[in-house]
């Protein structure tokens, strides 16, 4: 921070002002009660607070990261629930090799694949970039959707695989011969009865889910060119910003606990046996 | 038994494939994947061209996969990015399922330690294993071991808490109460009748640890936070292929469709393991 030339005055006077004269205990006691009260220090690199830098890198992440859940769960729950109806059959034996597939295909192997495909060769999507919602909405939507479809592939794999699994062990229940001896239509009885509680195991899922949505979105965004909060982590990596990257460390720890969190209380919605 | 199931067949097979690339790629019509040369800079694959060796000698060579902009051989860089891959996946598997083992028997297996162990997990398990890698990363330099360090870290508790739930379940089998009946050591227990029980599923786990931590290498090399871009890794070929990706897009596929088909084939082997070894889990999922 001084330079190279830096005297031993100079340094000790900048050790003395961010506080690393004292000792680590002390510094942790002083780092956490500034936590606490929404303080995460300032960022070496762009001089400004961690906790502003934060919001302003938010929108970004929090657009890719909703559009991405969303488009995950409207298509994997139906794909899991037909795999669990057609148990062993084309369908279900398609959905896990694609399950395994997803699970392995690198995130920005495909990021670079769906570019190259949709917006080099195809010319459907811009390759790059990101538009705020204010701009519009469309060219909005325009620069997010692909992103997305990227982000949600393994997202998509993941959940379909436990719908599926939770779905087949509901369908094996006596509740679901009742439902069909009372000639319920197949549908009704595959949502409102199998789906209806397979709903705990899918909702953990999506929960667990955001770790590796976390993980997607630090490099999906440095694929796309997105200003949001991964492509500040790498960014505050390889500057060594360290305020920053403990910062932005803490605050994705935090939403992950925070959802998870969310979605144990919502188990009392998905199924009334449970009480808290 | 295990060679039946057709998953173990065809992901051993290319594993196997995979480690013989990797221990064999100086005689692939390889050269050193460090060599570059400003004649053959951006060449298609396929593409005949001329590379100098280190001696200064110049040789003929087919860039089978094209070349980079430095003029450095796609080929060569990728056969020995498999190295690199390979070592990182088995060793991080192989350290965290050691730390795991240790850990997950004492909290399993000796009460009051199952309390703060956990704790600690749960904490390590709340943040993401993609930015623990880059936080372990960021405080340390990047090299071969911090980077297998890094990634290990992160999967330290997924083990644990698998031990500790097996732990829980062999402790209260006849043999082992007959083991604490003769005055058996606490340790002898715990490591001679406790531990064997726990392989099976351990070893299955090892393998999915081991693809995930072949791919969190590529994406830490890719962000530019791995291991150090003079490496030839997958993730670095592919982080300096994508500046050029428009108009060169084979320096990031050729790379790219290594590292999916490895982590398809250990992931494919893995399923097969947990299908022969462990049926109970594979009813689970």
């Amino acid at each position: 921070m001084a330079g190279d030339a830096a005297t031993a005055e100079q340094i000790e006077r900048i050790r003395a002002g961010l506080g690393l004269d004292r000792p680590i205990v002390v510094q942790f006691g002083i780092w956490l009660g500034k936590v606490l009260s929404g303080d995460l220090g300032e960022s070496f690199y762009f001089r400004i607070k961690v906790a502003t830098l934060i919001g302003q890198r938010l929108e970004p992440t929090f657009a890719l990261a909703t559009l991405t859940i969303l488009i995950a769960i409207i298509i994997s729950i139906p794909l899991g629930v037909m795999a669990a109806w057609r148990f062993g059959g084309w369908f279900d034996r398609a959905l896990m090799g694609f399950s395994v597939l997803g699970f392995s295909i690198p995130v920005f192997v495909l990021a670079y694949l769906l570019i190259w495909l949709v917006s080099l060769k195809l010319g459907w999507l811009p390759v790059q970039g990101y538009r705020r919602l204010a701009d519009g909405f469309f060219p909005f939507l325009q620069h997010l959707i692909l992103p997305a479809i990227t982000l949600s592939v393994i997202y998509i794999a993941l959940i379909a695989r436990v719908t599926r699994a939770s779905v087949l062990e509901a369908l094996g229940e006596d509740y679901i011969r009742t439902a069909r001896a009372k000639g319920l239509p197949e549908l009704r009885v595959l949502v409102r009865h199998a789906l209806a509680n397979a709903a705990v195991p899918i909702a953990t899922v999506i929960g667990i889910g955001i770790a590796i949505l976390i993980g997607g979105v630090v490099v999906t965004e440095s694929v796309y060119a997105i200003p949001g909060l991964g492509r500040l982590t790498v960014d505050a990596v390889l500057a060594r910003d360290f305020p920053t990257i403990q910062g932005v460390i803490l605050f994705f720890s935090f939403i992950y606990v925070l959802v998870n969190l969310l979605i144990d209380l919502s188990y009392v919605f998905l199924d009334p046996r449970i009480r808290y | 038994m295990l060679w039946r199931n057709w998953s173990v067949r065809i992901g051993g097979t290319a594993l196997l494939a995979l480690l013989l690339v990797a221990t064999l790629a100086p005689w692939l019509g390889t050269v050193d994947p460090t060599l570059f040369d400003a004649a053959s800079r951006d060449l298609r694959p396929g593409a005949a061209g001329e590379i100098m060796t280190l001696d200064g000698e110049m040789r003929k060579h087919t860039f089978l996969m094209g070349s980079d902009s430095f003029g450095r051989d796609i080929y060569s860089r990728v056969l020995y990015g498999t190295r690199v891959s390979l070592v990182v996946g088995i060793a991080a598997a192989a350290l965290s399922v050691a730390f795991g083992v240790v850990i997950g028997l004492c909290a399993g297996y000796i009460r009051w330690l199952d309390g703060p162990l956990m704790r600690v997990m749960d904490g390590i398990m709340a943040i993401p294993a993609i930015l623990i890698a880059i936080a372990v990363v960021a405080l340390w330099r990047a090299s071969l071991p911090t980077v297998i360090i890094a990634i290990a870290i992160p999967e330290i508790p997924r083990v644990t808490r698998l031990v500790r739930a097996l732990v829980l379940s062999i402790r209260e089998e006849p043999y082992v109460e007959a083991a604490v009946a003769l005055g058996t050591p606490t340790g002898k227990i715990m490591f001679g009748h406790i531990l064997p029980n726990t392989i099976a599923p351990l070893l299955v786990q090892g393998t999915y640890i081991c693809a995930f931590s072949i791919l969190l290498e590529a994406i830490l090399s890719f962000l530019g936070v791995g291991l150090p871009p003079d490496i030839p890794t997958w993730g670095n070929i592919m982080a300096e292929g994508r500046v050029q990706f428009v108009a060169y897009p084979h320096n990031v596929f050729f790379p790219g469709v290594f590292l999916a088909v490895t982590v398809l084939a250990v992931n494919i082997l893995g399923d097969g393991l947990r299908d022969t070894l462990d049926p109970k889990m594979a009813k689970r999922v």
